[in-house]
């Protein structure tokens, strides 16, 4: 009998550690299985960040190294330059890279590194128990900023792709979410554009997933979809921010 | 094949030597007294295949290098002390990770941004590990440009053999200086697709093991108490090793000596001359100089002239670092007293000649 849907071999057996209605699981299905259907498991090499995905080497099915607290760029970059052929990528959250490690991912677009960074944004530091992000909304609560993030006092959301955009490096950049089969199918497909221009070695590519913390955000993970479509992406436009030419990706 | 003697300067010297060595990947930033070498890697590495990045800051350089020696390859890093502050998280990462490294320190005056004359007060930040947690960092210290030259040609082995950043400190009076020097021949590199079979932990996608789907990770967080402790237990069993297997230093007339100076790098060529000046006036003076900063040489003052020797000054760059394993060293088998100026001030040997006599008169 010939299978019409297997598991993919991206992802080891392992049980994930996410908390129910995180989309954590999600977004390391979709960027896993594409590397599958592409045939480069064993040609790449990924990057876990600080926060809850740092034991993410445990469910991706590839060679993978930790990095400190936002330093996956910087150690991204060093990887990439020793293996110029492989398909390399990061995984990092908003606190590790919109707050911690700025400087690293700026670079990293400046320089055009030729590797793919896989942005998870729910706007919360989500492992050290629920504190204000760079990215948490204006009103929205956190356990340090109780009473909900003001514009005075923290200033505006970070718009970290829209920022990222305007570095020529940066080749490739779109915001995707997760909070529907249609948004889902879209992820993929962004997540498989981007690894094709980083094995054209065009430059630097990035996808950023507005993302889920139900736990954190005090919301049923089915709630917490809603939040994203109603209060999220409001903020956080979905869509391409930067593309290549069409000339460039012949 | 080895050159015959050419005068260089320390810095380019040193640059030199680590791809001699088999360094093929450097990740830099600017800050004196050491920015020759980002200047002459850039220039030099790419013509033997090499990498430079010139990085964002001290911290992307140093994470940069960990991404690079976690994926197999051999990465020197060169910094001066404010700098080399700023890498020791990454120092502490790659100790953790069992990640290679070949680190330089050309170090200068502190604290804070200090000044950027010769300094050895980073002893405590190299020997003592300035980041978090349990490991060790092997550090050797050249007080000549061609010793340098040796330890950093040695350096990249050094650390793929112990899988472990190992650190020159070179004090900035080294680094800035020129002296002739004999370079030693070109070692083979491994093209990126031999690193898999050769370093077999290095994260090289399983593609280049002929496929073999064991995956490698690499990694420093261990979530249970037991595995970390495990961990870092089987981190000091190396570290032990290193501590019989690495140490390294000189001894020069211990026998019947009066006084024994401890000094390392520029200090120590001070303090030989030090030694003439008190035997021209009759006082016999000898010296240790460890090379090996960690492990620190405590058996070279087994050697001392215990009939004779009535005190052990630790001459340093710095307000007295090593004289703490200077004391430790001796056990109170002798007075130990302290010769030294800072802040990148740097004494003459009749000054240290001086003060081994007020040390001496003083014990009367």
């Amino acid at each position: 009998m010939k299978p019409i849907f297997e598991y993919t071999k991206g992802m080891t057996d392992m049980p994930t550690h996410y908390c129910p209605g995180c989309t954590h699981g999600i977004a390391h299905r979709v960027i896993m299985e594409v590397l599958d259907e592409m045939g480069q498991l064993g040609n790449t090499i990924g990057v876990a960040p600080i926060g809850c995905s740092v034991m993410a080497h445990q469910y991706m099915n590839v060679d993978m190294c930790e990095a400190a607290h936002g330093r996956a760029p910087a150690v991204a970059s060093g990887i990439r330059r020793v293996h110029p052929d492989k398909i390399v990528f990061t995984y990092q959250g908003d606190g590790d890279l919109a707050s911690i490690g700025t400087a690293e991912i700026v670079h990293a677009a400046v320089r055009g590194e030729k590797f793919t960074t896989f942005f998870i944004n729910n706007g919360i530091y989500g492992m050290t128990g629920g504190q204000m992000a760079p990215t948490t909304l204006i009103g929205q609560k956190s356990t340090t900023c109780q009473d909900g993030r003001s514009k005075e006092l923290n200033g505006m959301p970070v718009k970290m792709s829209e920022m990222l955009a305007t570095i020529d490096g940066a080749v490739y950049v779109e915001r995707v979410a997760l909070d529907s089969p249609a948004h889902i199918r879209q992820a993929k497909k962004a997540v498989r554009r981007a690894f094709e221009i980083q094995q054209k070695g065009l430059g630097f590519t990035l996808i950023e997933f507005l993302s889920t913390c139900p736990t954190n955000w005090g919301l049923t993970p089915v709630k917490a979809l809603d939040w994203v479509r109603d209060q999220v992406m409001p903020y956080y436009p979905l869509g391409v921010m930067k593309e290549p030419k069409e000339a460039e990706q012949a | 094949m080895t050159t015959d003697k050419v005068l260089m300067k320390g810095n380019e010297a040193f640059a030199e030597a680590a791809i001699r060595g088999g360094a093929r990947l450097y990740f830099g930033y600017p800050i004196t007294p050491q920015s020759e070498v980002p200047e002459y890697m850039s220039r030099e590495l790419p013509k033997h295949g090499g990498t430079f990045i010139q990085a964002e800051s001290e911290l992307g350089a140093i994470n940069m290098a960990y991404g690079a020696g976690a994926a197999g390859g051999s990465v020197f890093i060169s910094s001066s002390s404010p700098g080399i502050a700023l890498m020791q998280e990454g120092m502490s990462f790659l100790c953790s990770a069992e990640v290679p490294l070949l680190a330089l320190n050309v170090s200068r005056g502190g604290p804070g941004i200090g000044g950027i004359q010769p300094g050895q007060a980073d002893y405590y930040q190299v020997t003592r590990g300035g980041g978090n947690g349990d490991y060790r960092i092997p550090v050797f210290a050249p007080s000549s440009i061609q010793e340098a030259v040796d330890l950093l040609y040695e350096g990249t082995e050094l650390a793929q053999t112990w899988r472990n950043p190992i650190m020159v400190l070179a004090d900035g009076m080294i680094g800035q200086m020129m002296e002739p020097v004999r370079l030693p021949d070109f070692k083979p590199v491994y093209a990126p697709h031999e690193i898999a079979a050769h370093r077999d932990w290095a994260c090289t996608g399983f593609n280049d093991r002929g496929g073999d789907e064991n995956r490698r990770v690499v990694k420093s967080l261990r979530m249970q108490p037991e595995k970390l402790e495990e961990h870092v237990e089987k981190l000091f069993v190396k570290y032990a090793r290193a501590e019989k297997e690495l140490v390294r230093y000189e001894s020069e007339n211990l026998k019947g000596a009066e006084v024994v100076f401890v000094a390392f790098g520029t200090t120590a060529r001070i303090c030989r001359e030090a030694c003439e000046i008190l035997a021209a006036d009759g006082i016999k003076a000898g010296l240790i100089r460890p090379i090996s900063l960690w492990p620190f040489p405590n058996k070279a003052f087994d050697e001392i002239d215990y009939g004779t020797t009535k005190a052990v000054i630790s001459a340093e760059l710095s307000m007295g670092q090593m004289i703490t394993d200077v004391q430790l060293a001796l056990n109170g088998r002798l007075p130990v007293a302290l010769a030294h100026r800072t802040g990148g001030m740097v004494p003459t040997s009749p000054e240290v000649a001086a003060r081994a006599k007020a040390v001496l008169e003083g014990l009367k």
